[in-house]
């Protein structure tokens, strides 16, 4: 390391030399920096409504409950996401499969009602870690304003996959 | 006579709204200039490249609703700004913009009225300045207000000695004070341009100019960081915009004055538009293209050195101004003196 022994000289003695008593080198020396910037650096902004970064791999947003690779619904409504939860926003209610619905549900339990306190819930992701079906994830999913309490109630319909869907069986 | 008043009121009409304009784009080149010095975009929904957010901002202030405090003076709130504005435009009648245009056999001089004691008057109007802040901040009752309206007088009122002592060496060499002369005394070549014979006037004067018009470093008067805003801390609506567009008029004033008296007005180095032989109405429209870009450039300064300096402590303000630039000046103005009686 290079000892400065102007700053060295300063701190000692607290005097300015002329140059930087007068000011105006160290003036254009910050204009100078200041002019580089405007003619040569590019904008960092993201315009974000048009412009979108993409969300990071472990990214923890919206949840989602997963179908297996029949179009079935995973979750058995073994509650363990609702034990687990450390802001207890989850709140579900079980059922037994009966035959009209064994098409959607592999086990012989599922979930009536699955719904997600989003004000309540902390994103901590403990969910999905503790599912032992792999059934619910926290994705991608980040804009999740609302304009009013109910809508924050993430409900079954919402949360489930989109892809895949129950698969249909001819009766 | 008829063709006088004709014309002169046509000339005012022009110039205000080009000022006024001016003043305004400076509003949008100072949010953009200080977005790009930052690596930001800047404003850009407003129209492309956000080219119509002055006009966003006016129709958005005018049409606030009109809120006068209870605590205040109505009236000199009122005429606070209003006095702030009128001084504000008030310099542009004096000042020169390029060569004389001939229209239909009238010889038609780009300025609204020729006077003879210009600068003069400019200097006694700039001092004028300060009733507007210090009525608008004593009006608003209000210990913010007060505190910016007093710095921003006293900055003023100090500065403006420095600046009439660094003008007094440029009416010196011009032997003049018609701002045209002025010009004409630095038309001949690029160096008789002020800012090569008076490089410390220049600066003197710059730096009292940037003082004077209550700019960054020296916009003790409304540091944001300690008084709100300053002098207009009470007002909202149209009258802050009206404050606020003053503030700019008075920078573009400024730009204007720096080309006037320092960078040759309308003269580019190294060329003649005379000895080439030019149409009279050509050299008039290049002479105020030629103005308009160097004040144009200015303004760019004013911005540039807003975005990259701190702000002075107020001690630290007063020492510069009475310290080092009063006595810097009046050493510039003898050696000035000594030097044309040699000569």
């Amino acid at each position: 390391m290079v000892i400065n022994v102007r700053e060295k000289y300063l701190k000692t003695t607290g005097k300015l030399r002329f140059m930087e008593r007068i000011y105006l080198p160290a003036i254009f020396k910050g204009m100078w920096i200041t002019l580089k910037h405007f003619l040569f650096s590019r904008a960092v902004t993201v315009q974000y409504p048009e412009e979108r970064k993409p969300v990071a791999e472990r990214f923890r947003g919206r949840h989602v409950l997963k179908r297996d690779e029949e179009g079935k619904e995973r979750c058995t409504a073994c509650y363990c996401c609702a034990y687990i939860c450390p802001a207890n926003c989850i709140k579900i209610v079980a059922a037994e499969v009966t035959p009209e619905i064994q098409y959607n549900h592999p086990e012989d339990k599922y979930a009536q009602i699955f719904e997600i306190d989003l004000l309540r819930c902390i994103f901590c992701g403990f969910c999905q870690e503790v599912c032992p079906k792999a059934a619910i994830f926290l994705e991608s999913e980040y804009e999740l304003a609302a304009d009013s309490r109910d809508k924050f109630i993430l409900t079954k319909e919402k949360m489930l996959d989109k892809t895949g869907g129950p698969r249909k069986i001819r009766q | 006579m008829l063709e006088f008043i004709i014309i002169t009121i046509v000339k005012l009409l022009v110039i205000f709204m080009v000022v006024m304009t001016i003043a305004a784009y400076s509003t949008l080149a100072e949010r953009k200039v200080s977005a790009y010095m930052q690596n930001r975009i800047g404003p850009n929904r407003v129209g492309p490249f956000g080219l119509l957010q002055p006009l966003a901002d006016v129709i958005k202030m005018v049409f606030k609703e009109e809120i006068i405090p209870d605590h205040v003076n109505p009236f000199f709130y009122v005429a606070g700004p209003a006095i702030m504005v009128f001084i504000a435009l008030l310099p542009w009648t004096a000042i020169p913009f390029g060569e004389n245009l001939e229209l239909f056999g009238y010889i038609i001089p780009i300025q609204i009225s020729d006077l003879n004691l210009g600068i003069l008057f400019m200097i006694a109007i700039a001092s004028l300045g300060v009733f507007g802040i210090m009525l608008g901040g004593w009006a608003s009752n209000n210990k913010f207000s007060l505190l910016g309206a007093v710095r921003a007088s006293a900055q003023m009122i100090s500065y403006e000695l420095t600046m009439g002592l660094s003008l007094a060496a440029v009416f010196l060499l011009a032997g003049s004070v018609d701002l045209r002369n002025i010009i004409g005394s630095q038309q001949s070549s690029v160096w008789q341009w002020n800012i090569i014979v008076q490089p410390v006037g220049f600066i003197i004067f710059f730096v009292s100019m940037l003082a004077e018009t209550n700019r960054n470093p020296f916009d003790l008067a409304e540091a944001e960081s300690e008084l709100v805003v300053g002098y207009h801390t009470e007002y909202g609506g149209f009258k802050m915009s009206l404050y606020i567009l003053s503030e700019y008029i008075n920078m573009v004033t400024a730009s204007a004055l720096i080309t006037v008296l320092y960078f040759g007005g309308w003269s580019i180095p190294f060329v003649d538009f005379h000895a080439l032989g030019f149409n009279q109405n050509l050299i008039a429209i290049i002479s105020v293209a030629v103005f308009t870009a160097k004040t144009l450039f200015f303004i760019f300064v004013f911005l540039w050195v807003r975005w990259t300096l701190p702000r002075f402590r107020y001690d630290q303000l007063m020492n510069l101004g009475w310290k080092a630039l009063l006595p810097l000046s009046i050493a510039n103005l003898m050696i000035t003196a000594l030097v044309a009686l040699l000569v």
